[in-house]
């Protein structure tokens, strides 16, 4: 349990926090995640990968937890549009780094937009087991991460970065 | 010309996956093939790396979590009943799968790592060996200084790759400890932790003890 914990409680950590955004709440959810982990080690059947199994679990207490407080989640929502689309000092700087504008749009995308980009890019994660996670067809998985791209071109877009695409 | 725009959406669709090193062999190869004809694919390609560098910084910017969680998680799991060994019956499964389970490019890093741990190990216990025959003394017949292999209290012990060999004879010592076979399969070692059997209780509690230790990276009780 401890090589497994070693191994993977950072980017579980990291994909919770991605979701919930408070950092004191993802880290008792991970802690959920890998009791629930030991706690289901026997019914592991190993049609998915380890990692896989666990972003599942992962995904799903976290989903828990924000549909225990959509209020905050609301506010949280709002509150980072407002700050996401102002042409404050931040945003003014970010549009003269690239890089930089591109994770604050990152950020901004919806919950499932990141989710997806999160899976694929940071995860690796296949089509085949972002469906797995995600519980949705693999034709979806490719269209939702399109549309997530395409989003976020969108609000690069708005930040006077033109990329061409879409 | 209808066949050929659903060719390119459809390769379109699968860039980010190809930028990611996750698709198949057969889908990678007709991406390549694609990027080497078509510049403009070639340019979104390009988009595609750029937010997948962009995701990758900004997650691992994110930090880790505090020693708290698995100080929290631990003390869950020590309340939780009596676990079953059946559990670990399809031990060999669940390795193929771990590996299975890492990324191509996360697996080339970590069988490097786990080469060099392993050398690093070798040369440690080479070490340690040589220097316990070097300073033996004489031994009695009726007192013998060391127990018959297979006789005492053991656990399967893995060294930190950082630790160095004097670290580890450091550790032994301050333990009273020796090595009384590997490296086995994952860089473990049997580590003779009693010269008669300890019971199950005293061992958790010194596992326990042990596990604090920076010299150990995984430590259990064997057989």
């Amino acid at each position: 349990m401890q090589v497994l914990f070693a191994r993977h409680h950072v980017r579980v950590y990291r994909f919770v926090l991605r979701l919930v955004r408070n950092e004191a709440t993802a880290e008792d959810l991970i802690s959920e995640v890998f009791l629930d982990i030991w706690r289901q080690a026997g019914k592991f059947e190993g049609r998915a990968a380890v990692s896989t199994w666990m972003l599942s679990i992962a995904r799903f207490k976290a989903l828990s937890t924000l549909r225990k407080r959509p209020e905050e989640e609301l506010d949280a929502e709002t509150a980072e549009r407002i700050e996401d689309h102002a042409d404050d000092p931040e945003t003014t700087l970010a549009k003269k780094d690239k890089g930089a504008a591109l994770r604050q749009c990152l950020s901004a995308l919806s919950a499932e937009h990141r989710e997806i980009i999160d899976l694929v890019y940071y995860h690796e994660k296949s089509v085949e087991e972002a469906a797995a996670i995600v519980g949705i067809p693999e034709a979806t998985v490719k269209t939702r991460m399109f549309y997530a791209r395409k989003k976020l071109s969108e609000l690069l877009k708005e930040q006077g970065i033109d990329r061409g695409w879409p | 010309m209808t066949n050929n725009n659903n060719n390119d959406s459809e390769l379109d669709e699968l860039l980010p996956w190809h930028a990611a090193g996750t698709l198949s062999r057969r889908d990678a190869q007709r991406v390549e093939d694609a990027l080497g004809k078509d510049p403009e694919l070639a340019r979104r390609y390009s988009l595609v790396r750029e937010e997948l560098g962009e995701t990758i910084h900004l997650n691992e910017s994110l930090g880790a979590p505090s020693a708290r969680v698995m100080e929290q998680l631990f003390a869950k799991i020590d309340a939780e009943p009596a676990r079953k060994p059946a559990v670990s019956l399809n031990l060999a499964a669940r390795f193929s799968e771990f590996f299975a389970s890492l990324s191509p490019r996360t697996l080339a890093y970590a069988s490097g790592a786990a080469v060099l741990a392993i050398v690093l190990q070798a040369g440690i216990i080479a070490g340690v060996m040589l220097k316990d025959t070097g300073g033996a003394g004489y031994e009695t017949a009726s007192a013998p200084t060391t127990p018959p292999p297979g006789e005492g209290a053991f656990t399967l012990i893995r060294f930190a790759p950082q630790a160095t060999q004097d670290d580890v004879t450091k550790f032994l010592e301050a333990n009273k400890l020796s090595i009384a076979a590997g490296p086995m399969t994952g860089g473990l070692y049997k580590v003779r932790v009693g010269m008669t059997g300890i019971p199950k209780a005293e061992l958790g509690n010194l596992v326990k003890k042990l596990q604090g230790d920076k010299t150990v990276n995984f430590i259990a009780v064997s057989e």
